[in-house]
């Protein structure tokens, strides 16, 4: 069977490449790029209008703007670019065919034609229910059967991965496990079947109720299952940037991991504990027990909590022991300090872990805990936290991605390569003042979702602290540059598939540099070093942090709410 | 076919080489089982016994 596919040879990891799964990566990255140019702009209308000094946009088309900007970039641009990531870590990483490519192609059919009736859908006007859509408000009917199909198209892309992995191993093209990248989808895979299934649980009947069909939506049943999607859909995220900083690890500098065992683990935690982490959406429902809550977020979430850290730790070590093999060895953090931070690739990667882990991470964990998740249970710092895992930690990974895939997928040259050396840190350290400054509101009470911070036509007056309008302008300034980083993003991309110089078949791209044994990237092994001194260090840093932060809520808790 | 090659050893020695491997990492050579695992646990934990909870919220009178 393999023998009639179509297949080329990568110049640069020797990788064997299915030109048909090549083609769907083109598309699905090229859909994902699209979408997030859309929903960013809806992002920066939605800053402007929180910028208290701003106020852009009146409450209609503000409330039509976060809709379409939750929808856009949390869903479709991601869910998009993890379906290239499916097909790139099963078929070109295994060396193999893709399983069942016209399926594949369905399934972006189907994901294209639900995002187009969705945007349309919220465009209207009528649709204005947010990303959250919690009933009872009601949006128009095909405001959810766009959602229900990109989720069945996303669905059956998870099938065509599954597939790929069985015809892999059935074809012999790859020996012994699967890379550890491929693993990282894998969980990523196992994820998104969940997320889906229970978005396909409380939408349908959704759907039908908006049509008049069924008679009332329960708002706690829906809100529970509701989140089984809202929240899992993030881990998909959180599982798949991981799989990516291991991929840019091996292909930036021929990095192993220092444990595939320890490493697999953690994605093992992953999948049995993470999508658990829906729960702190519910932890001030009356109607659960403390048992379900504190299991859910305090116990079971701190397992996959453990699983992220585990990766905190092991992929810049990985890094640091390349390296310090490659004789970068003086001092503590010589490996560092002499990376290549004009590499796209590698800073963007480097600060979505960093962001990821010092804001998303410690902040996660922080809104889990049932006591001090009151201090901030939906104010302003829940988008603060989400920005800090899903936009610095996984948008910035795979912005950081698609300057290698741009080159060695679409064979094309980059195009504003001084242009591509600044962007990782324009976007990266706008998103984490969005991060950083959304989460201080959130603390000083700011309410989430709201249009107004002012209350100028509330009854009753209320008067936030002048701190929070301070960061709520900090917060659009830095929303403005995140914005900025998110154009020379799309402008560079987009630049280099249409316009960069084509590459021959057998030419290696000259920019970003990628070593010959980043072919490391497609095999199982370990680099079983523990010479990591500088990544202790780091590590060392994240736990003081972590705990100082963490402390620091309670020491708050108790004095917003004295028990004497 | 020679001995070597006949299909009872091939059988006999994958299932050897099965037993020198250790379960765990059975366990996560096995996508399917790993994606039984990924859907049981969340929907046991979170949303079957979420939903017990919801239902015996009582009723307002």
């Amino acid at each position: 069977m393999s023998s009639l596919i179509d297949f080329r040879t990568c110049p640069t990891t020797g990788l064997k490449v299915d030109r048909a799964a090549e083609k769907l990566i083109k598309a699905n990255a090229v859909a994902a790029v699209v979408f997030l140019a859309i929903g960013g702009l809806f992002g920066l209308l939605v800053a402007l209008t929180r910028w208290p000094a701003v106020h852009f946009l009146p409450a209609d088309m503000f409330y039509l703007a976060l809709t379409a900007h939750g929808l856009d970039v949390l869903l479709v641009w991601i869910i998009f670019f993890e379906m290239a990531v499916l097909y790139f870590a099963s078929a070109i990483l295994l060396n193999s065919r893709l399983a069942g490519p016209k399926w594949a192609w369905t399934g972006f059919g189907l994901m294209l034609s639900g995002a187009l009736i969705t945007n349309v859908a919220v465009l209207q006007g009528q649709s204005s229910v947010m990303f959250t859509s919690y009933v009872p408000m009601m949006a128009e009917p095909p405001f959810y059967l766009g959602i229900i199909l990109f989720a069945v198209g996303a669905l059956i892309g998870c099938g065509v991965f599954f597939g790929t992995l069985v015809v892999a191993k059935r074809e012999k093209t790859y020996e012994g496990s699967v890379p550890l990248v491929t693993f990282g989808a894998l969980t990523a895979a196992i994820i998104a079947v969940f997320t889906i299934a229970s978005g396909a649980i409380i939408l349908i009947p959704t759907l039908l109720w908006s049509l008049g069909l069924v008679s009332h939506i329960d708002p706690i049943i829906y809100k529970t299952i509701w989140w089984a999607m809202g929240h899992s859909s993030q881990q998909i995220n959180v599982s798949a940037h991981v799989a990516v900083w291991y991929a840019i690890a091996a292909m930036v500098f021929g990095a192993k991991p220092l444990s595939e065992k320890v490493s697999r683990t953690a994605f093992l935690m992953y999948i049995l504990f993470l999508q658990l982490a829906s729960a702190h959406h519910m932890l001030v429902e009356p109607g659960f027990s403390s048992e379900w809550k504190i299991f859910n977020t305090s116990y079971a979430m701190y397992l996959a909590v453990l699983g992220s850290m585990v990766h905190g730790m092991t992929v810049p070590g990985s890094i640091e022991a390349a390296q310090r093999a490659r004789g970068l060895t003086k001092g503590m953090f010589e490996w560092l300090r002499k990376a290549p931070w004009g590499n796209p690739a590698f800073a963007g990667m480097f600060m979505s872990l960093v962001f990821f882990g010092f804001i998303g991470g410690i902040s996660g964990v922080v809104m889990g805990t049932e006591q001090i998740n009151l201090i901030m249970h939906n104010t302003l710092y829940v988008p603060g936290h989400f920005h800090g895992t899903v936009v610095a930690g996984t948008t910035l990974a795979f912005m950081a991605i698609t300057y290698i895939l741009v080159p060695l997928i679409f064979r094309r040259e980059l195009v504003l390569r001084k242009l591509a050396t600044w962007q990782p840190y324009v976007f990266g350290i706008g998103v984490a003042g969005i991060s950083v400054f959304m989460m201080g509101a959130g603390t000083l009470g700011v309410a989430r979702r709201h249009w107004d911070m002012t209350f100028a036509d509330a009854i009753l007056p209320f008067d936030y602290p002048s701190a929070a309008f301070l960061m709520m302008g900090l917060n659009g300034i830095f929303a403005v540059m995140a914005a900025l980083g998110g154009l020379m993003y799309v402008v560079i991309v987009v630049g280099s598939v249409f316009f960069g110089r084509k590459l021959a078949e057998d030419e290696k791209p000259s920019y970003p540099e990628v070593p010959p044994d980043s072919a490391a990237v497609g095999h199982y092994g370990s680099s079983e070093s523990l010479k990591i001194p500088g990544t202790a260090f780091l590590v060392g840093i994240f736990f003081v942090a972590f705990v100082l932060y963490y402390f620091v809520n309670w020491k708050y808790l108790s004095e917003i709410w004295p028990l004497s | 076919m020679n001995e070597k090659d006949s299909p009872d050893q091939n059988e006999s020695s994958d299932s050897g080489h099965q037993d020198q491997i250790p379960l765990m990492q059975q366990l996560l050579d096995n996508p399917f089982l790993l994606l039984v695992l990924g859907i049981a646990v969340p929907a046991v934990f979170y949303i079957i016994w979420g939903i017990i909870e919801i239902t015996q919220i009582p009723i307002a009178d």
